[in-house]
């Protein structure tokens, strides 16, 4: 039997040698015309992607996101768009994919309307940094009709006692943000392992840890606490300067 | 959003009832808390102070003596009859112009930095558009002397430069934000943004009705004081008003005008939104008369947005009123008919800004003025009417943009 969506991305994580490597580009960013062929190449080395939707008010994100996503916006792209392309490419990706957005492009899409292009456009699950867990419950029961994850995310102001609720109520794997604070700002927190030791110990799926993750030495030290990591604006910088994504994520990967 | 008849008189009376918000911070189906993950424990956090240091009498004491000494209240209720014969209506404004610093802001400003303070908050961080509530935040900040960064776009930085000045001389840090739309939206983002950064010393001192619950709820609760003295000045002389009316941004000097006159069936409130220079998407602030239910900054509530839900760019000459969003409580005081929403332009806006200095010796804020332009279009179809406005603060900042708009009487010299 075929798995589900949401398992699809569950066992990507899983089968990883390694850490799991998770990797986030904005839609359409540098260029339009260049996103499925990046996203062809990203799959190919990470386990799971996450395709950012650009949105006009990132307030979870730094500088790099941001800019990423006003230089998309302008060019067109939005959560439309990114269906569509995704629905027409014909090819197989080499790895489950995730959409990261804002709540409001969902809402305007409609909930109904969005799981069901979702899964025609071969999506597996979203990310929302904006729904907390407590206002989860429209979105998630239109997602969970299709097999689709919704990921949770816990940061490390989330108290203790809450943890449970949240990876409960993740499915895919738990976002676990490391440090609080927007996006892109390098540097890891120095009481990262207790923080994710926790957060593995609450968690009966994977957990990918996320937020400032540039070079090898960070995936290696979130490696030894939880199941993957996620990388998004180093990548996008990559992107950004036009080198080649596929060798910076093998370098993340390769074990010293 | 259709609500049928017997639903809204049954949601009218759960809100006097005091029911909203509900154990959600909702408001009907509006409000509730969107924010990050990071900002959950802050935002509970925050609930939890304000229900239990609001209400305590050692905090009211505090705030009514500080709203009585320092920020000069109660503010006036100035009779306005020149403005009346023009109109002909009996007039009444509510001067919030008078309190200090200019506008209404202040009543929140103070509330929250005592509250700020008293939660043990190491510095805090608000947003401004038309500078009103920064320079608001900045007095009340170095009242309970703690540090205070202010957040404005660019293009108000620009355009409100007098009250820049103000807040870096009453001894915030101001950060003149260049993302976004670089107006009131953006420095709203860029506040969350940081607050995000540093949810445990960070205090995020929201300067309208809008935000995550409980923003909206305690800002209306600290801003209703208007309306409990407006409403008590009216009736010692000679009664409630046929009408109010107020201008609405995020809709805090609004709400803080109506809310006492919620439960008084015969008096119409009547809230005007900018109208701005015309009805296509991106040519003004109108909120509730053009938006449609979305999430933005933290609640659900009306928004303008494209059909792709990236939210849209807004315009108004009055930088006050100049965001996509509003406050949800007014959301649901449409969806359930209890409050009206109009527009007014930018033209008429400036147009009954001239006519109060003219007629009262009053120079009103550009937002105050959009309620002035909606009362006097409302006052020729309702002949001998009495009518509340609320005159939500002072001219002064507006004076570089009243610079491309001269008056009638520079006109007249000119001639
Ligand atoms: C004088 C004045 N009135 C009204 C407003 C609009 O805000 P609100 O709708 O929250 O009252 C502002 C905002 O800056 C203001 O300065």
């Amino acid at each position: 039997m075929s798995l589900e969506p949401r398992q699809r991305i569950q066992k990507a994580i899983e089968s990883s040698e390694g850490p799991a490597l998770v990797a986030f580009l904005t839609a359409g960013f540098p260029a339009p015309k260049r996103f499925l062929d990046d996203l062809r190449t990203i799959a190919e080395v990470a386990d799971a992607v996450e395709i950012g939707v650009p949105f006009s008010d990132p307030m979870a994100d730094g500088v790099t996101i941001q800019r990423s996503s006003r230089a998309a916006i302008e060019q067109g792209v939005t959560l439309r768009w990114i269906l569509d392309e995704l629905a027409r490419r014909d090819f197989e990706l080499g790895a489950p994919v995730l959409l990261m957005s804002y709540l409001n492009p969902l809402l305007a899409l409609g909930y109904e309307s969005l799981a069901s292009r979702a899964v025609e456009a071969g999506v597996d699950g979203f990310i929302v940094p904006d729904l907390p867990y407590e206002e989860s419950e429209p979105l998630k029961s239109a997602l969970d009709a299709r097999g689709l994850a919704l990921v949770q995310l816990v940061t490390p102001a989330t108290p203790r006692e809450r943890l449970r609720a949240l990876t409960a109520a993740s499915s895919g794997f738990v976002y676990a943000v490391t440090r609080t604070g927007t996006t892109g700002a390098g540097g890891l927190p120095a009481e990262l392992a207790d923080y994710l030791g926790a957060v593995k110990a609450a968690s009966d799926i994977p957990v990918c840890a996320g937020f400032g993750v540039r070079e090898r030495a960070h995936v290696e030290l979130i490696g030894r606490h939880v199941d993957g990591v996620i990388v998004g604006s180093a990548l996008v910088e990559v992107l950004e300067r036009g080198e080649d994504p596929a060798a910076f994520l093998r370098s993340l990967r390769a074990s010293a | 959003m259709e609500i049928q008849r017997e639903e809204r008189e049954r949601l009218l009376k759960e809100l006097l009832a005091g029911r909203f918000p509900d154990a959600a911070g909702r408001f009907g189906p509006f409000g509730g808390r969107y924010v990050p993950e990071t900002l959950m424990a802050a935002v509970t956090r925050l609930e939890e102070g304000v229900r239990t240091t609001l209400r305590s009498p050692e905090f009211e004491r505090q705030l009514a003596a500080e709203l009585r000494d320092w920020v000069g209240r109660p503010t006036a209720l100035t009779h306005a009859p020149e403005l009346g014969r023009r109109w002909g209506a009996e007039v009444y404004l509510k001067r919030e112009d008078l309190a200090h610093t200019g506008a209404h802001k202040i009543n929140n400003a103070i509330g929250q930095a005592l509250l700020a303070k008293q939660l043990g908050a190491k510095r805090i961080v608000a947003e401004t558009g038309a500078g009103q509530h920064g320079v608001a935040s900045a007095a009340a900040c170095a009242r309970v002397g703690l540090p205070c960064t202010v957040y404005m776009g660019a293009v108000d930085v620009a355009r409100q430069a007098p009250n820049v000045d103000r807040m870096r001389r009453l001894g915030a840090t101001v950060v003149a934000v260049e993302s976004g739309d670089q107006t009131l939206r953006a420095a709203i983002d860029e506040a969350i943004r940081d607050w995000v950064s540093d949810p445990e010393g960070t205090y995020y001192l929201i300067g309208s009705a809008i935000g995550p619950h409980p923003y909206p709820y305690l800002v209306r609760e600290l801003q209703a004081v208007i309306g409990r003295e407006a409403r008590a000045q009216l009736l010692e002389r000679g009664g409630l008003p046929d009408a109010v009316f107020a201008c609405v941004g995020g809709g805090s000097n609004a709400i803080g005008l109506f809310h006492a006159f919620l439960g008084d069936r015969d008096v119409r409130l009547i809230g005007v939104e900018a109208g701005g220079r015309g009805t296509a998407l991106g040519d003004h602030s109108a909120t509730l008369s053009a938006g449609r239910p979305g999430v933005l900054h933290g609640n659900y509530s009306m928004l303008l947005y494209d059909d792709d839900g990236l939210i849209h760019e807004t315009h108004s000459v009055s930088a006050g009123l100049d965001y996509p969003g509003v406050g949800p409580e007014h959301a649901f005081l449409k969806a359930i008919g209890r409050v009206d929403y109009v527009t007014a332009s930018d033209d008429e806006a400036l147009a009954a800004l001239d006519e109060c200095c003219e007629a009262e010796g009053i120079l009103p804020a550009l937002e105050s003025s959009h309620a002035l332009a909606g009362a006097k279009r409302w006052a020729k179809e309702n002949p001998g009417a009495r009518i509340l406005v609320g005159l939500s603060g002072r001219g002064d900042k507006d004076m570089p943009i009243l610079a491309q708009y001269p008056s009638r009487k520079e006109n007249r010299d000119v001639a």
